[in-house]
This record gives C-alpha cells, sequence and structure tokens, in this order.
C-alpha cells in the first residue's frame, strides 16, 4: 500500500505517540513524566496539522495551534512550576512493577486494535487506520492512571487520556465540530487550573502528594 | 429570549460573587440571584406549555416538554437550597469552619454550577452537552473539599478523577456518535445537534451507535452514581457542605440521567431492539441492590442518606430501561419527587448536624425533644423517602413495579426485596436519631426549615393529586422518550 | 556462478578479516568521546597475535569439551559473519542465511560458551554463565519479533529476500521498522556485552558478564574467543544494516555495483560503530536487576512493531 508521503509522516507520528504513551508507562520521574506528556502534544500538534494540509480540512489548522499552545507549552510549564513549588520530584515505584505493567500494556494494546477495526473500516478519512492507536493511547493513560499512586502522574495519565481522545476525533472524523474541540480545551484548562489548587490543599494537609495517604475513606 | 436570562444569570451572579461572595449579604444576593434564575425558568416554562417545543439560537438550544420540567425543578431547588445556605453558612462561619477565602468561592461556584446544569439541560449539541457537564463536575470539585480535612480532599480527589475518567469515556461516546452522525448530516456543526440527529436516527450507522451508547451510558453512568462505578458519590456527598450534597444529589443526578436519555432516544431508534434499554436496566438494577444492602453499615448519617440516592437513582434508571409509556412516565414523575425529597432531607440532616456537632448517626439524638420542627421535618423526609403513601415517592415506586411484574416479572423480588431492605435499615437509623433521649441543648438559633416543608408539601401534594398540566406535561415527555 | 562463488568466498574472508578492525574503531571512538588517547585502530590484530604466540595453560579437569569450545565458538561466528550480505546480495551461500537459522546458530555459540565456562566449576564461570542466560533468555524472543517485522514487510524470513525487498523496492516509511530498530539496538547491545547491559573492559565480580564466562582461557583459545566477539558485533552491525539500512547492497549478479557497495558499507559500518560508542558513553551500566526490564522493553518495542504493521501497513 503506497500512500503519500505526508500521510506516511502521520502513521510515524502515530507510532510515534504509542511509543510516548508506553514510555509513560516506564517512566518513573515526574519532571520525565511531564517532558514526555510535552512530546506527545507536539507529536499531536504535528499529525492533525499535517491532515490538515493534505486534506484541506482548515479548521484543523486551529485545533493544531490549539493543542501546541495549550500541551506543549502553557500545561508543562504549568505542572513545571508546580512541582518546583512543591518539590516533589522523586522516584515513583508504581504499584505493579513495570514488566508486568509493559506486558499488560501489550494486551490492551490488541485489545484496542481489535475494537478499532470494525470502526476504521466504516470511516470515510484517509487516516483511519490511526483510531486502534488513538483507542491504545487511551488505555494505555487508562492504565497508567491505576498504577499510579502519587497525584501528579495520576493527573497527567487523566491529560494523556484526553490527547488520546483528540486523536481518535481527528483520525476518525476529521476532527470534531471547532466549538466543541474550544469547549473541551476550556474545560482542560480549567480542569488543570483547579487541580493546581487541589494539589496545593492535599499538599497542606497531608504533606505529602502520595495518594496513598487518602485510602482512609472505604467502604467500612 | 428567556434562554439569555436564564443562562445569564447564574454567569453573572458566578463573577459577582466572586468578588463580593464574602460580605456580609453575599448569601442573601446568591438567593437573590437563584430568584431571578427561577423566574426566567418560570417564564420559560410558561411559553413552552403555551407554544410546544421551540429551538432558539439558530438551533443552538432545544426546549420541548422533557428538558423544561427538569430545567423548572433545577431552578425550583436551586433557589429553595440557597435559602437554606443562608442561615446554614452563617453558622459554618461562626464555628470556624470556613472564611472570607472559602466562602467567596462557594458562592461564585454555586452560581456557576446552577448555569452549566442549565446549560447541559437546554443546549441542543451533543458536544456542548459534554462540555457543560464537565463544567459542573468542575465547579463542584472545590466545593467538595471546602472544608479541607483529609477527609474531604481525598473525597474530591476521588470524584475529580473517577468522574473525570467518566467524562473521557462519554467523550468517546460522543466522538462515535460525531462519527455515525458525519456520514449522514455532513461534517460541521450541525452534526451533533440532538434535533438533527433525532430525525435521520434510522439512518444512523447501528454497530457505531451500539458502541457510542455503551460508551455514552458507562460514562455519563459514573456521574448519575450508577453502580460498580458509585464509589464516588457516597464521598463526595458525606464530605462536602450540605448544601453541596443537597444539589448533588438533587440535581446533577438527574442532569447526567438527562443526557443518558437523550442519546438512549437516538440509539433506540438506531437499532431497533431493546440493547439500550437492557444496558440501563441492569445497570440500574445492580445499583439497587447494591446500595440497599450498603446502607445497613452505615454510620455517617449523610453517607446513608447518599446511598439512598444511589438506589433511587437506579430505580429510575431501571424504570427508563424498561421503556413504554408507564415506565417513563413513573420514570419522570420519580426525578421530581425525589430531588425534592431528598434536597428536603438533607437540609434537615445538615441542621441536625450542626446542631450535634458531629456527622455519626450515633451521636444525634432525641431531635423531636429539642427542635420538634426540625425532628419532624426529619422524619417526614425519611418517610417520603422511603416510598410511604401518601407521599409522590409511593406513587411513582408502586408504578414502576407493577409495570416491572407485568414486563419483566424476574426483576420485581430484587427490588422489593431492595426497597425492604433499605426501607427497614434507614428506618432504623432515623427513629433513634429523632425520638431517642438526649442532653443536647435547644438551637440557639432559628433553622431554616420552610424549604424542608415547602419540598415535603409539594411532595405530598403531587402524591395525591398531579394537576392535569403536570399530568399531561410529563405523558409528552414520556411519549418523547419512546412510549 | 563461478563469479559468485568467488564473491561469496571474498565477502566471507573480508567479514572474518575485517571485525576485529571495526572493534578497533569502536574503541578509538570511545576514547576520543572520553577525552582519552586511544590506541591505534589494529590493536585488536597485535593482540589476536600476541595471544596466538602464548602457550595455553589450562586446568587439570577440564573436559575435551573445554577445549573444544572455542574453535566451535568461532565456526559458528565465522559462519555467521561469512553469510550476512554486507556487499553483495543473493551470493551461493545465501540460502543459509535464514534469519531464524542465524537466531539458531548464535544459540549454539552461546551454549558451547556457557557450557565451557561451567565446565571447570569455579565460582565465576557459573556466576557467568548463569547471568548470560538470564539475559539472553530474555533477548532471544525480542530478536525473533525483530526479525519477524521485517520479514512480515518483506514475506519471507530470508535475509537475502528482506534485502531484496528493502533495498529495491519504493521508498516507503515504515513505523514498524522504526519500532524495530530500537528494539535491534536494545538487543545488539545486550547479546554484544555493551555498556549499558554489561561492561566489555570489567572485572568487577559485581558487573561482570561476559568477561567471567571467559576467564579462565589464555592463548590460542582466548584469541579465538575474543575473534569471535568481535565477529559477533560485525554480524550484529552487518544485520542491522541489511534490515534497516540496505541501500547500497549490490543486487543480484551485479558485480559494477560491488565497489559502491563496498564503500557504502565501510561508510556505514563507520558510522554504526562512532553511533554505538557515543551510546555507551551517554549511558550508565544499568543494575543487573534492571537488565530484564531493559530487555522487556526491547521485546515490547518489537511487538508493537509487530502489531503496529498489522494496523497501518497491511
Amino acid at each position: 500500500m503506497t500512500l503519500t508521503y505526508h500521510l506516511q509522516i502521520v502513521n510515524l507520528l502515530a507510532a510515534l505517540l504509542l511509543l510516548i504513551s508506553f514510555a509513560m508507562l516506564s517512566q518513573r520521574r515526574i519532571a520525565g513524566l511531564i517532558t514526555l506528556f510535552a512530546w506527545q502534544g507536539a507529536a499531536l500538534a504535528a499529525s492533525t496539522a499535517l491532515i490538515a494540509w493534505s486534506t484541506n480540512q482548515h479548521h484543523l489548522y486551529y485545533s493544531a495551534a490549539l493543542t501546541l499552545v495549550l500541551k506543549v507549552i502553557a500545561m508543562p510549564w504549568y505542572f513545571f512550576r508546580i512541582v518546583r513549588k512543591l518539590d516533589v520530584d522523586r522516584d515513583v515505584e508504581p504499584m505493579i512493577n513495570i514488566p508486568t505493567t509493559m506486558l499488560i500494556g501489550i494486551v490492551l494494546v490488541i485489545f484496542a486494535f481489535n475494537l478499532a477495526l470494525p470502526i476504521s473500516e466504516l470511516s470515510g478519512t484517509v487516516t483511519r487506520s490511526t483510531l486502534g492507536i488513538a483507542l491504545a493511547c487511551v488505555l494505555l493513560a487508562f492504565l497508567m492512571m491505576i498504577t499510579r499512586s502519587k497525584a501528579i502522574p495520576q493527573v497527567i495519565g487523566f491529560l494523556a487520556m484526553e490527547n488520546g481522545l483528540f486523536f481518535a476525533a481527528t483520525s476518525a472524523t476529521y476532527g470534531m465540530p471547532l466549538v466543541v474541540e474550544l469547549g473541551v480545551a476550556l474545560d482542560v484548562l480549567v480542569g488543570v487550573f483547579v487541580l493546581g489548587i487541589f494539589f496545593f490543599q492535599i499538599r497542606e494537609t497531608f504533606d505529602s502528594l502520595d495518594l496513598k495517604h487518602m485510602e482512609k475513606l472505604k467502604e467500612k | 429570549m428567556e434562554i439569555f436570562w436564564l443562562l445569564g444569570i447564574p454567569l453573572t451572579g458566578g463573577i459577582f460573587l466572586a468578588l463580593w461572595g464574602c460580605r456580609k449579604h453575599a448569601p442573601e444576593i446568591n438567593a437573590l440571584f437563584s430568584l431571578a434564575t427561577l423566574l426566567a425558568a418560570a417564564l420559560l416554562t410558561h411559553r413552552i406549555i403555551d407554544q410546544g417545543p421551540m429551538m432558539v439560537g439558530a438551533g443552538w438550544f432545544f426546549i420541548d416538554s422533557f428538558n423544561v420540567f427538569l430545567v423548572a425543578l433545577t431552578a425550583f431547588v436551586a433557589f429553595t437550597t440557597s435559602l437554606f445556605s443562608r442561615p446554614y453558612m452563617r453558622i459554618e462561619e461562626e464555628h470556624g469552619r470556613l472564611n472570607d477565602k472559602r466562602l467567596r468561592l462557594y458562592h461564585s461556584s454555586y452560581q456557576i454550577f446552577i448555569g452549566a446544569m442549565l446549560l447541559a439541560l437546554t443546549t441542543n449539541n451533543m458536544g456542548i452537552l459534554w462540555v457543560a457537564m464537565e463544567a459542573a463536575t468542575l465547579a463542584t470539585v472545590l466545593l467538595v473539599s471546602l472544608y479541607r480535612t483529609p477527609a474531604s480532599l481525598e473525597a474530591a480527589w476521588k470524584y475529580f478523577i473517577l468522574c473525570g475518567v467518566g467524562i473521557a469515556l462519554a467523550l468517546f461516546g460522543t466522538i462515535l456518535l460525531y462519527f455515525a452522525a458525519e456520514k449522514v448530516l455532513g461534517s460541521g456543526g450541525t452534526a451533533l445537534l440532538w434535533t438533527h440527529l433525532n430525525g435521520v436516527k434510522a439512518q444512523l450507522e447501528p454497530t457505531v451507535l451500539s458502541l457510542a451508547f455503551v460508551f455514552l451510558l458507562v460514562g455519563y453512568g459514573t456521574k448519575v452514581g450508577l453502580a460498580p462505578l458509585h464509589s464516588w458519590l457516597p464521598d463526595a456527598h458525606a464530605e462536602g457542605p450540605t448544601p453541596v450534597s443537597a444539589v448533588l444529589s438533587g440535581l446533577l443526578l438527574n442532569v447526567a440521567l438527562y443526557a443518558v436519555m437523550r442519546s438512549k432516544v437516538l440509539v433506540d431508534g438506531a437499532l431497533g431492539n431493546h440493547m439500550a434499554g437492557n444496558l440501563m436496566m441492569g445497570f440500574g438494577l445492580f445499583s439497587v441492590v447494591l446500595a440497599a444492602f450498603l446502607i445497613k453499615r452505615q454510620t455517617d448519617v449523610k453517607r446513608m442518606f447518599a446511598y439512598s440516592s444511589i438506589e433511587h437513582m437506579g430505580l429510575i434508571t431501571f424504570a427508563f430501561g424498561m421503556g413504554g409509556a408507564v415506565a417513563n412516565f413513573a420514570a419522570l414523575l420519580h426525578m421530581t419527587m425525589h430531588s425534592l425529597t431528598k434536597s428536603a432531607i438533607f437540609f434537615a440532616v445538615g441542621h441536625a448536624t450542626q446542631k450535634a456537632g458531629t456527622q455519626l448517626m450515633s451521636g444525634i439524638r432525641g431531635l423531636i425533644q429539642t427542635n420538634p420542627t426540625l425532628g419532624w421535618g426529619l422524619m417526614l423526609g425519611t418517610v417520603a423517602i422511603l416510598g410511604v403513601p401518601p407521599f409522590g415517592v409511593f406513587a411513582s415506586e408502586f408504578l414502576i413495579i407493577t409495570t416491572a411484574m407485568h414486563e419483566h416479572p424476574w426483576a420485581t423480588p430484587f427490588l422489593l426485596l431492595a426497597l425492604g431492605v433499605a426501607f427497614a435499615s434507614i428506618f432504623g437509623k432515623v427513629q433513634p436519631m429523632v425520638f431517642g433521649e438526649t442532653e443536647l441543648p435547644k438551637l440557639p438559633y432559628q433553622p431554616a426549615l420552610a424549604p424542608v416543608f415547602l419540598h415535603l408539601g409539594l411532595v405530598l401534594m403531587l402524591g395525591l393529586f398531579i394537576p392535569p398540566y403536570l399530568a399531561d406535561w410529563y405523558r409528552q415527555a414520556a411519549h418523547l422518550l419512546g412510549g | 556462478m563461478s563469479v559468485g562463488i568467488l564473491l561469496q568466498l571474498a565477502q566471507s574472508l573480508l567479514a572474518i578479516l575485517l571485525a576485529p578492525l571495526l572493534m578497533g574503531w569502536v574503541n578509538q571512538c570511545h576514547a576520543w568521546l572520553q577525552g582519552r588517547s586511544a590506541p591505534p585502530i589494529t590493536q585488536p590484530y597485535r593482540t589476536l597475535k600476541k595471544l596466538f604466540h602464548k602457550d595455553a595453560v589450562i586446568a587439570h579437569h577440564a573436559s575435551p569439551l573445554f577445549r573444544f569450545a572455542p574453535y566451535m565458538i568461532f565456526a559458528c561466528m565465522a559462519l555467521a559473519a561469512g553469510i550476512v550480505p554486507t556487499i553483495a546480495n543473493d551470493l551461493p551461500f545465501s540460502p543459509a542465511a535464514d534469519v531464524i537459522a542465524l537466531v539458531g546458530i548464535f544459540a549454539l555459540a552461546r551454549v558451547f560458551l556457557a557450557l565451557a565456562a561451567m565446565d571447570i566449576g569455579t565460582a565465576f564461570g557459573s556466576l557467568g554463565a548463569r547471568r548470560e542466560m538470564l539475559v539472553s533468555f530474555l533477548a532471544e524472543p525480542a530478536l525473533l519479533m525483530v526479525f519477524f517485522t521485517a520479514s512480515l514487510i518483506s514475506q519471507s524470513t530470508e535475509l537475502p529476500i528482506i534485502v531484496q525487498t528493502m533495498a529495491h523496492s519504493k521508498f516507503a516509511i515504515y513505523p514498524s521498522l522504526a519500532f524495530a530498530a530500537v528494539a535491534f539496538w536494545m538487543i545488539s547491545v545486550a547479546e554484544n556485552a555493551r555498556i549499558p547491559v554489561d561492561n566489555p573492559s570489567t572485572h568487577l565480580e559485581l558487573t561482570m558478564i561476559h568477561e567471567a564466562m571467559i576467564l579462565e582461557y589464555s592463548a590460542r583459545h582466548l584469541a579465538l574467543i575474543e575473534w569471535a566477539v568481535a565477529l559477533k558485533l560485525f554480524t550484529y552491525s552487518a544485520l542491522g544494516i541489511a534490515l534497516f539500512v540496505p541501500w547500497g547492497i549490490a543486487a543480484q549478479g551485479d558485480v559494477a555495483a560491488i565497489p559502491l557497495a563496498l564503500l557504502a558499507m565501510v561508510a556505514k559500518l563507520l558510522i554504526g560503530g562512532a553511533v554505538l560508542a557515543f551510546l555507551e558513553t551517554i549511558s550508565a551500566k544499568v543494575r543487573l536487576f534492571r537488565a530484564p526490564e531493559f530487555l522487556g522493553t526491547a521485546f515490547l518495542l518489537a511487538v508493537l512493531g509487530m502489531l503496529i504493521h498489522f494496523l497501518l501497513e497491511v
């Protein structure tokens, strides 16, 4: 199958996205996680711009710009500031060990690829085969959220999930209507802001961002 | 036109109170804004009753009989809760649990929360619906952790993360919906408009829509509090301030279920089979049974009533899942009854816990002795939510169970068992709270019990007699939902 | 036909003779990057010559396996180095160059090395053998996955056909190959006992894997083993080049392209060696218990490459 060159590069960027998701699973340091998240945003913005160029969908340019500003510049900067202020950059041991997490990750990837197959076939876009990768990124981010017990990695997992969803929208339908995407971006921004305030509150009360302190409200 | 007022007033209120929400008369201003919203809602309702469903703003907003009654209910309960929160928050401030900054945050988030919910109810665009739901969640996260205790922080974190994951799944469902819609309606903003989708629902791709519905149900269902995704609910309701518990229980759960129902109408049209309904029945039944059995173990009064909310929302979901004119009617009625009753209970419980200084049921005793109105309020509210006639909850539960016996007899034993267990547990725990012996002094101030009795009065009245226009209204909405 | 045989012989001899030069080049790059002055590039040859002249000292209770193993290992490596296409493709011995067979040859050499290490019964020998087996046990499936990815693209496991497909069909970016390339680098580092898995110049008990196994060898046996190590590195480099950057390898029967192919090979090996040295310099050796994680990541990347192939490139 010979696609045009820019679509091959889109495929390559999609593969890169998946790789970054896995790297996030195995990353121990929080600063490393934030950097990986920024790279993921960059790959996302680049692929959106490429798709915009090759299919002449101009609203995707705006999406790409929005992604770039929010997810590559603003949010990582904000997180780095929090990390510095809260002084939490230490090694994070995840709950399951890393090789097992990776194996579960592979199973999730296979599952996601299978799930996406019927939908891909129905799609009319040229980038439909990357829907499986988008789903896999979402599931991997979800796995990352479950296996981490510190606050900031959980939040980054959540944002990575949103990245995956954005990519799914772009690959299956050339992006959602612009107004919806703006709304989603606004929500995410406000959410991150709220979270920042929240981290300080947690830190004040518990003196650490380890979520193991916050397991008292279990079912009695 | 009314839409503009309806949505603009809470938003302005939010901004205004963000700046001046700690002043002496802030609670009164909050109540005033809510009153203004209620008036706008009343005007809107009046117009819909007169003229039937309408689209506003070039298709951006759509009001029909289903969401207008929810709009009215939301505005009403928001107003009465703001009345309740006046003395309540003042006393909390006196007790030292709140300061200026937190009061500003509370008041402005309250208004923004109401605004977001109203936007979710009136928008025609499924994507904006998602945005508004997420905004509503965000507005309440910081409210749950308002007291800054370790438990409240944990509750707020769980709330944020669980609902965040849920809403992300719902976003994927929305994307899939758009994907199916694009084929028929073309790309661009109109593909996500519910009215347009409703028109072409038979042409939407079944596989994609069924997958989309699963995601939408799981995603928005997390916010409804359906088991097994409910674990954020008891914590958030127990640890947040009582007015927040009241609006979460009474309003947000309804709006989330509204989102599910709008999706269900589309999916039913596309699939032509009962998959969506069956899924909802399954989740609903599971929630009812699980919640009922977990109530027994609770020691915190707000947690217990939170589980009761899960149970009732499960019941409503089950009824919507069954579908058909009677079940839908009953479900809509139950939504109204549950909102009014549960918020009334939370008002009473709020004052009781404030008086006793604790939320543990073992620490609250003999409310009748020290404060007869408070005691009776709590008792009547409990009795109402447990489905005792002549309160309205009995009517809707009766309808749901008889429909179940008719169409899905296998579920009836579970329902009856669960309702029975819940009755026994809750009644058993509330009785000593109201009638026991106590040495606590009388409340030094006058509790705001007018809202409690107002709500209970409405529930009683609707249990005895539903005005014909209201019944008609419900019937129209039921028909819309596939009855 | 005879041209083919001549070319084959030339390629094999070239491989066998050039391998120590590659080792010397890597060491030189290493020294440059670390700011030391390097021994000359031909140093490995001198080491080999020195070793061949010495007298072999063998333990009393060493079995015949101990004496036989170095020859076996050298033979395996020489065979592997000889049949991987470096200059020309599709030569008479090429049908033997099936990737799975290559993995088998490597395994054979490894088994003999481990057995010989344990033969004498010293602590270091068993230690090295066990560690080597741990690393290889994980590296082999990963290597197979990498090969499968390349085979799936070219629809065959024979190396000549893979090279033919990649080098002479239209240029296309294969993301799966990108993943496989990273995985392949990680595996070759592990198998060749380079940093970050093993330090080739250490003799500390805590850290050595490969060196521990050959501690008992001396003179000609040691010379053969050292040569075999150099050949293994050469073979892996040649494999990497053949799978991922095969342009320049002369097609079947295309004798005129041989000089260009020779130049291309030398250039690629130079660059490859420099990159290897660079990557070694910037990494630190990982703890032995993190080695499974390292290789697990390699396996994972290889599997990912395969999955992406099915998704994006079918």
